[in-house]
């Protein structure tokens, strides 16, 4: 069983919240979320990954054959739905913002609004 | 039985999508009416649900996928009493914030009823969701429904700051939870809530299960608006529409305590049943931090809202010391204060929101003495503010009294006089401004508190007749929680059930029929001596804040409040960066003392 995928799950996370502390526009502070969300996938699939297996579809193939889990597909596709909408409104809310305060730095909203 | 349970959430959800359907074809006040049916039906079936639920848990598999020896396969809906009585408590409130609004948005989208719908059955389902997954789902949804709440008036830059930051926060929140599920699912395989605790409860403890816990409780806290995870609060809420917020305050918060709860009791106390002392002293940690944070701040606002906002956290940090105290009594009286703060505090959003209306300000400064010839209203506000004190027998004493019970039974004596002091700066804070708009005291000039911009006051028009006595019931409710005949007995004796983890996971997989508890008397319980002390101490010393609060700026000796208050105000700074790294330096701290204690 090899840590990579882990530690890369851990470096995803990571880079996307340092993206989302130090982001000056929120378009960018989306898309770091993003990152960081991505970083569930690989943790869900590197979880439910077995050495050798195959796709979980068991239409026409032996009863007995390894595949992988497909339980944390289906949560990352749970995940991945769920996460969409979050994003879609968050860059509706920053068009708004753009809108009323001409910019998307989360620092000068901030002064603006006090 | 079982067939009700998907009731409170299938109901809501669908009544949003006929909502959305007949857009445009159904005049709107008919759409309210099905909106308003709606709420109302989910607060009937929580209640029925509840009563039901006394006597036994009720299961609800869908589709029929029952546990097959003793492993779970399908989706379960579970309610015990304080799910049951969360439905009931969010059905409500909903429902007091949809007949509220039925004058007070005179021209708001029909989409507000919508989201209000959703909103309300995404918490309905977290509250009786029995799979760790789901509950991260409805989590989302709940989530979405509110930053749509929040940012509804898109014509504002306010609204739309607040609803960002309240969007990425509890987003990362959420992002938190899953990673905390995935590292439970890869230890257990489980996904269902008794079965991961059974699974574990097996297996000891070990460094993936106090990272996972970390992740799950970490991301329910952010939800819960607990130090330092609490910062995108203030900056929602106050800014929501006044109902929105009377809902947002009075469930959606605690919904993440409820959440903190359930996973502890369910999941993880089979792991860490022998170290529980060193779960429960983070969260205590915590929880004091909360309030006291949430009190003082709360103190330094002249923003209503802002001030109402940070009241909140800092009654969800008396319920999580509440909670953190892992005992049944510890966690009923959570659930008391709960149930009064929950109403305590929509009533004073909504009195705020009449406020709006009338005045076209939320600033206690600016609103000095411009409300002097409103009885009424100034009723409804000193008697909220005061029930959120605790003075004997009134508003959220019995919570406190149950909390103190249990802070000393753990040998925890230090804890309940730091509660009662977060409770009465809270409170101090809402007199203060009471006294300053009611009744035209003190001055208004004040350096101390914050600078806030104004809100865009609702459409006139609004109908006085129907918003204040909606707003006097919810207050009366609220006030009234300490002296319900029984409810602190079957509280502590839902809560005793709430934490048994083994007869929980017997009861879902093996399908043991559930215990019953002895039949319960409708008494007042009376309290000890030292709660009622604490309880007239608190109100006495709220009550002489709001005094000094009042007068300060005459008295002079400011300036030594000046810096500790502009370093506070600096924390909390709106910008978003920050807030994630707190977010994430918090999330390291209770993660790291975990690791450290629990082993």
């Amino acid at each position: 069983m090899s840590y990579l995928p882990y530690a890369v799950a851990a470096w995803i996370c990571v880079v996307g919240l340092y993206g989302i502390v130090t982001s000056r526009n929120l378009i960018h502070l989306a898309v770091c979320l993003t990152v960081t969300q991505s970083s569930t996938y690989v943790l869900l699939l590197s979880v439910g990954y077995v050495h050798g297996g195959g796709p979980p579809i068991f239409k026409g193939v032996k009863l007995g054959t390894t595949s992988v889990d497909p339980v944390v597909q289906a949560l990352s596709l749970t995940d991945i739905v769920v996460s969409v909408t979050v994003l879609a409104l968050i860059l509706a809310l920053a068009l708004d913002v753009h809108r009323q305060a001409g910019t998307v730095d989360p620092d000068e909203i901030a002064a603006m609004h006090g | 039985m079982s067939w009700i349970l998907p009731l409170p959430v299938a109901i809501p959800l669908l009544a949003a999508a006929v909502v959305v359907a007949t857009d445009h074809v159904l005049p709107r006040r008919v759409e309210d009416l099905v909106a308003i049916g709606a709420a109302a039906t989910t607060c009937a079936l929580g209640v029925v649900l509840m009563l039901r639920s006394e006597r036994g848990d009720v299961i609800h598999w869908f589709g029929g996928w029952h546990p097959r020896g003793g492993v779970a396969l399908g989706i379960d809906f579970v309610a015990d009493p304080l799910a049951a009585a969360m439905t009931a408590l969010v059905g409500g409130l909903v429902l007091v914030a949809l007949v509220y609004s039925w004058t007070y948005l005179e021209e708001a989208a029909r989409l507000f009823d919508t989201l209000m719908l959703v909103c309300c059955g995404a918490m309905c389902g977290f509250a009786l969701s029995g799979d760790l997954f789901n509950m991260f789902v409805w989590l989302e949804l709940m989530g979405v429904a509110a930053y749509a709440l929040t940012g509804f008036e898109v014509k504002d830059l306010g609204p739309l700051q607040g609803a960002v930051n309240f969007a990425i926060v509890n987003g990362i929140g959420g992002y938190f939870v899953v990673i905390g599920i995935a590292l439970a699912y890869a230890r257990t395989g489980a996904l269902n809530l008794a079965q991961i605790g059974h699974t574990l409860a097996g297996g000891g403890s070990s460094g993936l299960v106090v990272v996972a816990m970390t992740f799950v409780v970490c991301g329910f806290l952010c939800k819960a608006a607990v130090v330092p995870f609490h910062l995108w609060l203030a900056d929602a809420y106050a800014v929501a529409p006044s109902p929105v917020c009377a809902v947002f305050a009075g469930v959606m918060t605690d919904i993440g305590l409820l959440g903190v709860a359930r996973v502890y009791w369910t999941v993880f106390d089979g792991s860490f049943a022998a170290d529980r002392a060193a779960v429960g002293d983070v969260l205590v940690s915590l929880g004091v931090a909360t309030a006291l944070l949430g009190g003082a701040m709360a103190f330094l606002q002249r923003h209503l809202k802002r001030m109402l906002a940070y009241s909140v956290v800092c009654h969800v940090g008396i319920m999580l010391a509440g909670i953190g105290l892992l005992s049944a009594k510890g966690l009923a009286g959570a659930a008391d204060v709960l149930l009064a703060h929950g109403l305590l505090v929509a009533g004073l959003f909504l009195t705020t929101g009449i406020l709006i209306a009338l005045l076209r300000s939320v600033d206690e400064l600016h609103l000095h003495g411009r409300a002097r010839g409103r009885p009424w209203l100034a009723a409804l506000w000193f008697a909220a503010a005061v029930g959120l004190a605790g003075p004997p027998y009134v508003g959220l004493y019995v919570g406190h009294a149950v909390i103190d019970e249990a802070a000393s039974s753990a040998g925890r004596a230090w804890l309940p006089p730091l509660l009662w002091l977060a409770g009465a700066l809270a409170s101090a804070s809402l007199l203060r401004a009471g006294a300053r708009i009611f009744l035209g005291l003190g001055t208004d000039r004040d350096r101390l508190l914050a600078h806030e911009m104004k809100e865009r006051p609702p459409a006139r028009g609004t109908r006085l007749a129907v918003l204040v006595p909606v707003t006097a019931l919810v207050v009366v409710f609220g006030l009234v929680v300490s002296v319900v005949p029984g409810l602190p007995q079957r509280t502590e004796a839902a809560a005793e059930r709430f934490g048994d983890r083994a007869a929980y996971a017997s009861f879902v997989l093996h399908g043991s029929p559930a215990v019953h508890g002895p039949r319960l008397p409708f008494a007042v319980e009376p309290a000890s001596l030292e709660s009622i002390l604490y309880g007239v101490g608190a109100t006495v010393l709220a009550l002489a804040l709001a005094a000094w609060g009042l007068y300060r700026p005459e008295l002079g000796g400011s300036r030594l409040l000046l810096a500790p208050a502009r370093v506070l105000k600096a924390v909390h700074s709106g910008v978003i960066g920050d807030y994630v790294m707190w977010l994430t330096v918090g999330t390291a701290l209770v993660g790291g003392i975990w690791a450290v204690t629990l082993r």
